[in-house]
């Protein structure tokens, strides 16, 4: 507990002059614009929107730089404006089979139809600090805006059929084994109004609905640290990245003035499809389960450890027995989300000056009471030793 | 609606000094900035649930021959509601409708064809062919 201090306005005005000084840093190198942040520093913009929970790439950049590049400052920042916004609804549900794809790649099926395309990775990169390739070179930008030297060279003319098809829809991996019933079905859609951590408090048990929204906000760190446990042995549950797919997805809204839905532009989204190896249960034969991850932004990491997530926490769904931290829904949703946990241990930088001086005072007459105790029993041996002498 | 959602605000600018002096109108609703709560299907098919919120604007006008024009977007820029809900009902008035579309709705069509098809030959030149290895046998 904390009690209100007065005093120190002058110091805070001044840090807050320095916090301001500091941020914008040495005045020789010019300002950073917000479109810059928004262009290059695309996946920390990213990383801010879905964990804030909260799609706007500008104001993601603004609080970017606002917060000096630290994200979950950043994050703070963002859910704080949010609050002061209304909301108009919910949209209609994002069709990810008609996405169109920017990457997308499968662990299980190396000629999987619809193909797989790489996109912008860092995958097969040789992480040598210093190379950022060809585009890097504004000069080769500028002198071909556009299509990239590799679309035109001899051998590939077929390149433009294959435009057409990468942005043809391409039929989800997962249903590639299911005529075999080889791999679950994802549980049918129903017209139950799905939980909302926003409007209701998060309780136990959690639907998975609103565990899903709970892990899209997550903290990348800690999902990924859940995720990787799962992989050496704490709920171990045999994944392969069934599919990964980035791309841009319509977002429509059927506004009530209006009377039917509307298109409002795109957002870009990352979609994770892990399969995961089921040994079957009293109830369920042996098949494929899958865990699911859906974030805003390009974030493959994220969506891949959400995927994975989702998958031990079906633990109670699927009968397995719970004996590692991933599966526990309690402890993985209580604290997953960065701007709660963040509070609650940057707190404890505030004045705890009262709670503080009670310990002490406390600890004093501890200390008092067990010296003398202590005192009382070195008293009483004292003259028994005296006699055995 | 979907190609004014796209439209910048140098093409409403382009637009509008080759069409001249729009018509005059009074806002139903005034362009405001709210939230949008994002769904997401489990699986990608199946139950839905909230990804997270985005940030939308809106605008609801009637020029003054009465026909009413309503903007909804991503975003948060109010300026581009209140001209994509105006230029929205000028497309439904006969005098104007040909007029949008060959000064607004044609070129940005155009130009957000021609990203798509940029993006999708950077894509597609991205395709990958993978060849399973046999591992371990001495070649004979």
């Amino acid at each position: 507990m904390y009690v209100a201090v007065k005093g120190g306005e002058k110091a805070i005005a001044a840090a807050h002059e320095q916090l301001s000084r500091a941020r914008r840093g040495d005045r020789a190198f010019a300002e950073l614009e917000l479109a810059q942040i928004r262009e290059q520093l695309a996946l920390a913009v990213a990383r801010v929107m879905s964990e804030a929970s909260l799609y706007d790439a500008e104001l993601a950049a603004l609080a970017i730089k606002q917060s000096r590049g630290d994200l979950i400052e950043a994050i703070f920042l963002a859910r704080a404006y949010r609050t002061t916004l209304p909301r108009f609804g919910e949209s209609l549900p994002i069709a990810t089979e008609r996405m169109t794809i920017k990457r997308r790649i499968s662990a299980c099926f190396k000629d999987m139809p619809g193909g797989q395309v790489l996109g912008p990775t860092f995958d097969y990169t040789h992480r040598l600090l210093g190379e950022m390739g060809k585009a890097a070179d504004e000069e080769n930008v500028a002198s071909k805006p556009g299509v990239p030297a590799s679309c035109k060279m001899p051998g590939v003319a077929h390149l433009e059929s294959l435009a057409s098809d990468a942005t043809a829809s391409c039929p989800r991996v997962a249903k590639l084994l299911g005529n075999e019933a080889l791999i679950e079905e994802p549980p049918s859609p129903s017209h139950a109004r799905p939980g909302d951590i926003t409007r209701e408090p998060l309780g136990f048990p959690a639907e998975r609905d609103v565990r899903l929204q709970s892990l899209a906000r997550g903290d990348e760190g800690f999902l990924l640290g859940l995720a990787y446990s799962t992989q050496r042995g704490f709920g171990r549950t045999h994944p392969f990245a069934g599919e990964i797919r980035f791309g841009n997805v319509e977002v429509e809204f059927e506004a009530p003035e209006l009377g039917f839905s509307v298109p409002l532009g795109e957002i870009e989204v990352t979609e994770c499809d892990m399969v995961n190896q089921f040994r079957g249960s009293a109830n369920a034969p042996p098949q494929f389960t899958r865990g699911y991850g859906l974030v805003f932004g390009q974030s493959e990491r994220k969506a891949m450890s959400m995927a994975l997530v989702d998958r031990a926490l079906r633990a109670r769904e699927l009968g397995e027995e719970i004996t590692a931290p991933a599966q526990d829904e309690e402890f993985v949703l209580s604290h997953s989300d960065n701007v709660q946990a963040t509070g609650f241990v940057e707190h404890l930088k505030l004045p705890h000056y009262v709670d503080f001086q009670a310990e002490l005072f406390l600890l004093r007459q501890l200390r008092r009471e067990w010296e003398e105790r202590h005192a009382a029993v070195t008293a009483t041996q004292q003259p028994s030793r005296e006699a055995a002498e | 609606m979907s190609i004014l959602v796209v439209a910048n605000a140098t093409e409403f600018a382009a637009a509008e000094a080759a069409l001249g002096p729009l018509p005059g109108f009074r806002h139903l609703r005034r362009p405001e900035t709210g939230l949008l709560m994002l769904r997401g299907r489990i699986g990608g098919e199946g139950t839905k649930f909230n990804i997270g919120e985005a940030t939308v604007t809106r605008c609801h006008i009637v020029t003054e021959s009465g026909t009413e024009g309503a903007a909804y977007h991503l975003g948060r820029d109010l300026g581009k509601a209140e001209k994509a809900a105006l230029f929205e009902a000028l497309t439904r008035e006969p005098a104007w409708r040909d007029k949008v579309e060959a000064a607004l709705l044609a070129p940005v069509k155009a130009r957000v064809d021609e990203e798509r098809r940029t993006k999708a030959s950077e894509t597609a030149a991205t395709r990958v062919e993978f060849f399973t290895m046999v591992r371990g046998e001495d070649p004979r």
